[in-house]
């Protein structure tokens, strides 16, 4: 979905696509063994480098899920496999782990029905050249630059119970009806919620503004020659139009509701209402309560649950290409 | 990323936000005072926590235990970043993160054009294979990754010269590696789909003169891709130095840690002191503002070509 339009027709191969395969092999065959060195090199460093620290990795996760805690992989032959056991014992025994699950699907949630949607709004509203419209903007961004655990610091100075700025215009600070937003496990993962919003609603909102200036003119004005309103040219036409950016942006919240993770680490490293998956992974590798199984097993769901959203997106992405 | 892909190499960003192109919808009096209202508010709503970040910061904590934090009394001075500076270990935290993002950002591109370059010049029989893996790389939770990593660190030997703990892990250059596996997808993914709009004669008449394919890579293509590898630099820059995950899991000596991981043991040591807390919060927060106060467009341009990216 990244080929538009205008980049299809720019395509070098595009006069010779009936012959594609035939096209081809003529370009390669035209190289010289030098040249196919450097091509090889070129292609062959990255690969590995991408396949040793990523992938290799990332199965090598799923193999450690099926070993249990005796498994000393420092040794040979030290592995125990243990099958389904950490499956079962995290599905069954491991008690944060179905509050995990659900407070990521609570965060994606709320960041796609409320964030996402106000990112749009306030790309929509931007969009018709206000005055000013450029300090708006830069304020929006802002959050966008700083990193999810910045983020979690400065939101705790809104949050702190004795002297943030929320218990302070309540004025409970201080009082024993003090609010501790991010302390108390009913309400901090709302908090924490807030937090990341508050960078998430820009990051949309620069991917919709640039989508919004990419849609044709022409459309907008036939919709309006018919009669529509500006409601429902947004709706009907303009929306429809972005439909890469929409892609993006939906796979952009799925795989942010799935990484969350350095903003309620530093909070509390994940833990009294703020489990999440990638938190648990980190628990159970690093630390005194080491259970190297228990957090592959629980690392190889978080990544069955993102290959649902990383091969849609793929798949919308590269099926054009694999056709030429 | 859409308008990226078009094929002129001058400075692609219509999408830079600032220029009113007259593309948007006309709209009536009423609109436009709704519109304003409700962006003012939400603005307003958005400037809060620097603001107050920024307030905290200024003065001295006994003044906000005497007042109140919500208070205007006592005096306003630029002690907490003093402070926080000097207890904090901001400098050599700064000087981790330079060590660790230069490289990283250098390579990731080195790397990234490298791949774009074969896939999106020349046809093979695994280029959409590559560009996938590639790609799909880039969108995995580092969580995923988080313990094989680790074990494969601790057991790649180093002499001691090199790594104090033998191996990789407490070094910068295994964090620097992390960070370059994990980032050289997104910039392979926007690289090739800017290579691919470039018109296939430039390289072709290139071959015909006998050109190598490293001379077509080095003298023709690269210097075409100059705008989005600006927009690519910029934003790595900031999401390697945002990187938290990495440097947490790989560095065991604090006073290694980059700024964005360091921080947070600032946070844990003075718990009970927001206004060094926020003076820390922003002194972490200066170098991704400076880069966005100077290279706007960039960073903006960046973000919106890449899209692809959580």
């Amino acid at each position: 979905m990244t080929t538009t339009p205008q980049a299809t027709v720019a395509t070098p191969s595009t006069p010779a696509q009936r012959s594609t395969t035939g096209g081809k092999r003529k370009k390669l065959r035209r190289l010289t063994g030098r040249d196919k060195l450097v091509l090889g090199l070129m292609v062959g460093i990255p690969t590995l480098i991408e396949l040793l620290l990523v992938w290799g990795p990332a199965l090598f996760s799923v193999l450690l899920g099926f070993t249990d805690a005796r498994t000393d992989i420092d040794q040979p032959g030290g592995v125990n496999w243990a099958g389904l056991d950490n499956y079962e014992f995290i599905t069954g025994e491991y008690p944060p782990f179905w509050p995990a699950v659900w407070h990521n699907v609570i965060w994606l949630v709320f960041l796609a029905v409320l964030a996402t949607p106000l990112g749009l709004f306030i790309a929509v509203l931007l969009d018709q050249n206000l005055r000013g419209s450029r300090v708006y903007q830069s304020i929006f961004f802002v959050p966008v630059m700083l990193s999810l655990a910045l983020v979690g610091i400065i939101w705790h100075l809104i949050y702190s119970p004795d002297g943030g700025l929320l218990n302070s215009v309540l004025g409970t600070a201080g009082t024993e009806d003090q609010i501790d937003w991010f302390g108390d496990s009913s309400i901090n993962l709302w908090a924490a919620l807030v937090a990341a919003s508050w960078k998430h609603v820009g990051y949309i909102m620069i991917l919709y503004l640039a989508g919004l200036k990419g849609v044709d003119p022409s459309l907008r004005e036939a919709a309006q020659i018919d009669g529509a309103n500006a409601v429902q040219t947004f709706f009907r036409v303009v929306f429809p139009a972005m439909r890469p950016i929409n892609i993006v942006v939906v796979v952009i919240t799925v795989i942010e509701a799935l990484r969350a993770f350095d903003i309620v680490y530093v909070i509390n490293r994940g833990t009294n209402g703020l489990e999440l998956l990638s938190a648990l992974v980190v628990q159970n590798l690093v630390g005194e309560g080491t259970q190297i199984g228990v957090g592959a097993a629980i690392a190889t769901v978080l990544l069955v649950i993102s290959l649902v959203p990383i091969v849609t997106y793929l798949w919308q992405t590269f099926r054009k290409e694999e056709e030429r | 990323m859409t308008v990226l892909t078009e094929p002129t190499g001058e400075t692609t960003t219509p999408i830079a936000p600032s220029k009113s192109t007259h593309s948007g919808p006309k709209v009536s009096r009423g609109g436009r005072i709704f519109s304003y209202s409700f962006l003012t508010i939400t603005a307003v709503l958005w400037m809060i926590p620097l603001v107050w970040t920024i307030y905290t910061s200024l003065r001295p904590e006994k003044d906000t235990q005497k007042y109140g934090y919500l208070s205007t009394g006592g005096s306003f001075n630029f002690d907490n970043y003093a402070q926080a500076w000097n207890q904090g270990g901001f400098s050599n935290y700064f000087l981790n993160s330079a060590i660790i993002t230069i490289p990283a950002v250098v390579l990731t591109l080195v790397f990234a054009s490298m791949v774009a370059f074969a896939v999106s010049r020349f046809r093979w029989r695994f280029n959409i294979t590559l560009l996938i893996l590639f790609t799909a790389g880039n969108l995995l939770p580092q969580q995923i990754l988080a313990a094989p990593l680790f074990q494969l660190y601790k057991h790649f030997e180093l002499p001691y010269s090199v790594s104090d703990s033998g191996s990789l892990l407490n070094t910068y250059y295994g964090v620097i590696a992390a960070n370059i596996a994990f980032q050289v997808g997104f910039c392979t993914f926007v690289l090739s789909n800017y290579m691919k709009a470039l018109p296939g004669e430039l390289t072709e008449a290139a071959m015909v003169d006998g050109a190598g394919v490293w001379k077509q890579f080095w003298k023709i293509i690269l210097p075409l891709c100059r705008p989005a590898l600006a927009a690519l630099a910029t934003l790595e820059v900031i999401w390697v130095y945002n990187d938290f995950f990495w440097a947490l899991l790989f560095i065991q000596t604090g006073d290694r840690l980059p700024v964005t991981t360091g921080i947070n043991n600032l946070f844990g040591q003075y718990a009970q002191n927001d206004n060094l807390i926020a003076a820390g919060a922003l002194l972490t927060a200066i170098p991704v503002l400076a880069i966005y106060v100077a290279l706007q467009r960039q960073f903006v341009a960046g973000l919106t070509l890449g899209s692809n990216k959580g």
